[in-house]
């Protein structure tokens, strides 16, 4: 079971400068908690103290906002690439 | 009736039109509405209409006031056009990545456009015009992301129109930006038409549009209920241009770039409907037409050459 992560520039701090890590998980909250693991403090950027996605972070898995697919309980599957966002103003 | 009193008046009842080539079969549909057939070319006449008449009508405005607004460009050249026809002053504060129509077109119909920093986007457009407003508070800034003005457009006018030609609608995708489209017809819809899949593409740009220096500067619209969607989906600046260039070779549709966002997400949803052997009918907001991206090499360059030069750019 490996999971495609891409990291972006304002969170890279916690993994080296890496843009793309690889974790593991059944769900999505698995997959943070594998990935702080290897990348000390990420999850804590990510997921708040009550456990719910970071108000201006966006997490997609293949391109599904999870927020609409079960958030932190969204389930995984190998090969799944998962990608970070920071929330920002889009075209108007 | 095609005559009117002056341009204002022709902002909306826009045509939707059937796209029979990309849809996957007789049951499974897709249509797109043709916003770029507004005034100014864009679906935010709609919304610049409106908001100037809420603030008209909220005492705000007043002849010789001036407008202030953080846009990437298609609402600024309506405000401008608006502006323009009714005697107000538009000061645009727009990302410097956005491309070079949009900025002569603002010029063009009589705007100021100060410009905010291509790192963070329009993020930096949106601080930048509310500094300026609290040194200015007799500029009206209509704050397109919070106005109700702006969602009102689209309750009031986009949906019904859609729901008239479009009765059996299933699905209803538009991109995400201030996110008035999708919570105006979103809302619409679920009130009239229930059971409709209410779906948000959202683009993806390049890093520099994401280079904010702290999470804390992210931006979440006011306008913003995450209640109103069933789906959101984002989409690569790479498969977007993909898209704008199909529906071009197969449909003869020349739209801007968002809509190849919005069409990759309808074509992933009539995919799934065909699949699951269900029938759909899929409308698809066009917010624009191409005109303003033709700098860009959107439609001439070699792809890869092309989705480079987009990278850091504001493309929806």
């Amino acid at each position: 079971m490996s999971i495609e992560v891409r990291i972006p520039t304002i969170l890279r701090q916690h993994t080296k400068g890496e843009k793309l890590v690889s974790g593991e998980g059944e769900t999505l909250a698995e997959l943070f908690d594998h990935l702080d693991a290897a990348n000390n403090g990420l999850k804590a950027r990510v997921v708040t103290e009550e456990g719910a996605l970071h108000r201006f972070v966006n997490v997609y898995i293949n391109d599904e906002d999870v927020r609409f697919i079960g958030g932190l309980e969204a389930k995984l599957s190998d090969g799944d690439q998962v990608t970070i966002l920071p929330a920002v103003a889009g075209g108007m | 009736m095609a005559r009117f009193d002056d341009i204002t008046a022709t902002v909306g009842d826009t045509p939707l039109v059937g796209l029979p080539r990309l849809s996957p079969s007789p049951e499974v549909r897709l249509w797109a509405k043709l916003e770029g057939a507004n005034p100014t070319g864009s679906v935010k006449d709609r919304v610049a209409a409106k908001m100037i008449e809420a603030a008209e009508a909220d005492g705000l405005l007043h002849p010789g006031a001036t407008i202030l607004e953080p846009t990437s460009g298609n609402t600024g050249i309506g405000v401008a056009m608006i502006a323009r026809r009714k005697g107000y002053k538009l000061v645009a504060v727009m990302p410097e990545n956005t491309s070079l129509e949009r900025r002569q077109l603002l010029s063009a119909f009589g705007a100021e456009i100060v410009f905010s920093p291509a790192a963070g986007g329009s993020n930096a457009a949106v601080a930048k015009a509310r500094a300026m407003a609290a040194e200015r508070p007799d500029w009206v800034m209509l704050n397109q992301y919070a106005n109700p003005a702006n969602a009102a457009a689209h309750y009031e006018g986009t949906a019904p129109e859609l729901l008239r030609d479009l009765p059996e609608i299933t699905h209803f995708v538009a991109g995400l930006g201030t996110t008035a489209t999708l919570m105006g017809v979103g809302r619409y819809l679920r009130e009239h038409a229930p059971g409709v899949q209410i779906v948000a593409a959202e683009p993806r740009y390049g890093e520099l549009v994401y280079g904010l220096r702290n999470l804390d500067e992210g931006f979440v619209p006011e306008l913003y209920d995450e209640k109103v969607l069933d789906r959101r989906l984002s989409v690569g600046t790479e498969d977007a241009l993909r898209r704008t260039r199909e529906v071009l070779s197969e449909e003869g549709l020349f739209v801007g770039l968002s809509t190849g966002a919005v069409l990759h997400a309808g074509l992933q949803i009539a995919k799934e409907a065909a699949k699951a052997g269900r029938t759909a009918d899929i409308a698809l907001l066009v917010a624009d037409g191409g005109w303003k991206y033709l700098s860009t090499g959107a439609y001439s360059d070699v792809l890869d050459d092309a989705v480079g030069a987009l990278d850091g750019q504001v493309w929806a």
